[in-house]
């Protein structure tokens, strides 16, 4: 399927960015809504995780290039460095989503912890600032 | 109110992302050519990483050899997160008495516990496949051995007496961190660079090859492994509420 | 043709998963919709040549966000607007 979206990939040129950085743009704005408004904290923690999902969709997009393949050498391509995506960004990428999960988790402890101890996990309802 | 005040917000951060992103083509070639005197980080990476770092996946090479020591910094934050996860859900000695045994309120089913020794050997498989062929196929340390823990939760949550060895934990966790730091310090001794890399080993594409690169992401997978286990093992032995 | 059906495709359920998500009341189907969120971004991911941040996020994204997320909620209250515990701790 990869060949034929780069084939496709000179025919559909405006769908196809309109497809990446839409969605990217789209997933940013609908994490950001859910932080925004939402009260029950759960819920602003998979806002937070939809927003980061947008955010590395549009790193990945950005580093993409018509044509290429994946940034790995396989025997007897050993020149086909020209022909390659960007591979920075998705070393980044790599390393973001790892964060990510590791950042996620330690909300959702920090979570946990308060609904113990106020008996609610929504934040109009914890008056108290000390836990 | 609210709701409409954030929309209005929302539209308007839709806009200028927008507008700035139609300014960067998407497919545009913007690493240059990769065989010029002085080309741009990412052509570096392409054109250098098979002569001089017999590596056939770049990522790898980018993650392990060239930006080394930020993926020491995100070993080291995954630590503090288990860490910070472990002090944050503590409990005293006699809360800890009474919630031993009371990981899952309801037993799992045959089918699963029969299900799960079959499948645990063969996910573990997996994942150790994954991160010893980091630096030949996709994949590495860190997906490998995110799929290790992912058969850990298995076994986790399908039997009520699986319980990880603490202790075991700690010393493959602190042995594969201190063979991470190990290895950048040959690389130093060898390469005069921390984490730098002898890649007279082997040739490219086999699996003996790539110098210190495939074993900084083994150990990598085994501590990746590790942490992810214990967050899941703290998170699991939660008391629920009645 | 059929590969740019199914981008379409793979954008607009990426955003109706996304949607779903946030505005549903109960959790758990809300943790689901994040899960389907990384399968499809995953699929992206392989589609724009990057193998190696389409794995992390299968192992990731799917895998352990969902799970940290169900033992979250397994702790906490199922509903987002906590009316049916609240109802649950008169009787």
């Amino acid at each position: 399927m990869q060949e034929e979206f780069n084939e496709i990939f000179l025919k559909y040129h405006e769908i196809i960015t309109l497809g990446v950085y839409g969605t990217a743009i789209g997933l940013m704005l609908i994490g950001l809504y859910a932080i925004l408004t939402k009260k029950n904290l759960v819920k602003i923690v998979i806002g937070l995780s939809i927003f980061d999902a947008g955010i590395h969709l549009l790193f990945v997009g950005i580093g993409y290039v018509k044509g290429g393949t994946a940034p790995i050498f396989s025997p007897g391509y050993e020149n086909a460095g020209n022909r390659m995506v960007d591979p920075v960004p998705q070393a980044l990428v790599l390393t973001a989503i790892v964060i990510g999960f590791a950042v996620t988790a330690v909300a959702l402890s920090l979570v946990i912890r308060l609904y113990k101890h106020h008996n609610t996990a929504k934040i109009d309802q914890i008056k108290s600032l000390k836990w | 109110m609210k709701k409409v005040l954030v929309i209005i917000l929302l539209v308007i951060i839709g806009y200028f992302l927008a507008e700035t992103f139609i300014n960067i083509p998407f497919g545009e070639n913007r690493i240059g050519d990769i065989n010029l005197e002085k080309p741009t980080a990412a052509g570096y990476y392409l054109s250098n990483t098979t002569e001089k770092s017999k590596v056939a996946n770049v990522i790898t090479a980018i993650v392990v050899n060239y930006r080394g020591l930020d993926t020491l910094g995100e070993v080291t934050v995954l630590f503090l997160a288990t860490t910070g996860i472990a002090s944050i859900l503590y409990r005293r000695k006699e809360e800890e008495e009474n919630a031993e045994t009371e990981r899952l309120s309801l037993p799992s089913s045959n089918i699963v516990r029969s299900g799960a020794r079959v499948l645990f050997p063969t996910i573990a498989l997996l994942g150790i496949y994954v991160f010893i062929h980091g630096h030949l196929t996709p994949g590495g340390g860190f997906q490998g051995g995110t799929i290790v823990a992912t058969g850990f939760l298995l076994m986790l949550i399908s039997y009520k007496g699986f319980n990880t060895n603490h202790n075991r934990m700690v010393w493959i966790e602190s042995l594969a961190g201190l063979s991470f730091i190990f290895l950048g310090i040959w690389g130093l001794i060898s390469d005069n660079t921390f984490l730098g890399n002898i890649p007279e080993v082997g040739k490219l594409n086999s699996l003996i090859s790539g110098g210190l690169i495939p074993l900084i992401y083994i150990a990598v997978g085994f501590k990746v492994a590790v942490e992810l286990t214990g967050i899941l093992d703290i998170l699991l032995k939660i008391k629920p509420k009645k | 043709m059929i590969a740019i059906i199914i981008i379409i495709i793979m954008a607009v359920l990426l955003l109706a998963a996304a949607i779903y998500s946030v505005l549903h009341r109960d959790l758990l189907f809300a943790v689901l919709g994040t899960g389907i969120v990384s399968v499809i971004l995953s699929l992206f991911f392989y589609l724009l040549q990057a193998p190696d941040v389409a794995l992390t996020e299968a192992a990731i994204g799917i895998a352990l966000t969902t799970i940290i997320f169900v033992i979250t909620i397994r702790n906490t209250s199922r509903d987002e607007d906590e009316i049916i515990d609240k109802e649950n701790e008169k009787l």
